[in-house]
């Protein structure tokens, strides 16, 4: 960028300028309004605070981008340390003999009756939308990213800063849970 | 080239984002071909496919902006923060 080309930044009109862009960044990442809020909000404190940083080489809108990313991968992190290790439900066995194998009361049943109709009724997006917000918070959070906001595989690891193997560690583990959990609160009844 | 249930089935998730490899394919087909419940895994598992994408499409309707009065909080928020 040349010098003619530099960037100001002017906090009095971020929000009317980015607030919703920012948001909805958030919202695909988070699916917690308020929180999403907060993290928007928590983001122009910050920005301001270093104001000084901006060297102008940037849009003001990436610069701010770059510090919700920040505050993002953060809050990923708290997750993924705190709670969400515990909560997963195991398909498999991880160890002895059958290592890998799937633990019984785990395993698929047969779904009987008419799939077709259970699939095409409308109630199913809700119990679905309850199945993923029963899972561990951070594999909600990488699922959501990755099947409903269809954001690239790599996309997703370099903003979380997790390996290609760790992500589909998570897909893998998300799904099983999911498809256990539609198995009993929707295809069996 | 002789996997777990455990891989079997994390191909077959991959595979749900076309994101599996050849090879990978490979040692599920196999695997599919003598393990009963993952062949049920497989089959489900695209029935979710189906189920997640009307899940997708449902939620690209909503609208997911802030509201007049969330802004005007915000923005006098940060106001008060570039005065002080």
């Amino acid at each position: 960028m040349s010098v003619t080309d530099k960037q100001f930044l002017n906090p009095e009109k971020w929000v009317s300028l980015h607030a919703d862009y920012l948001f909805n960044y958030t919202i695909s990442r988070l699916n917690d309004r308020d929180l999403a809020k907060d993290l928007v909000q928590d983001t122009f404190f910050s920005a301001l605070k270093a104001k000084d940083n901006f060297k102008g080489e940037s849009s003001e809108r990436t610069w701010l981008i770059a510090i919700l990313k920040r505050k993002i991968v953060d809050y990923y992190r708290k997750i993924n340390s705190t709670k969400g290790k515990a909560e997963v439900r195991m398909s498999f066995y991880a160890e002895g003999e059958k290592e890998g194998e799937w633990l019984e009361e785990r395993a698929p049943t047969d779904w009987s009756g008419e799939i077709e109709k259970k699939i095409e009724n409308e109630e199913l997006a809700i119990v679905l939308e309850k199945c993923i917000e029963s899972l561990p918070e951070k594999y909600a959070m990488v699922f959501r990213m990755k099947t409903v906001h269809q954001i690239e595989t790599e996309d997703i690891c370099n903003e979380l800063e997790i390996t290609s193997t760790n992500f589909w560690v998570i897909i893998h583990r998300a799904r099983t849970q999911l498809r256990k959990c539609m198995e009993e609160n929707w295809f069996k009844i | 080239m002789k996997i777990t249930c455990n891989e079997a089935t994390e191909i077959c998730d991959k595979s749900q984002y076309k994101e599996a490899s050849i090879w990978e394919k490979i040692k599920l087909g196999t695997h599919l071909f003598l393990c009963k419940k993952c062949g049920l895994y497989a089959k489900q598992n695209k029935m979710m496919s189906v189920c997640l994408r009307k899940l997708k499409e449902a939620e690209s309707h909503k609208t997911t902006h802030l509201n007049r009065d969330e802004k005007e909080l915000m923005a006098q928020e940060l106001k008060t923060k570039i005065e002080a």
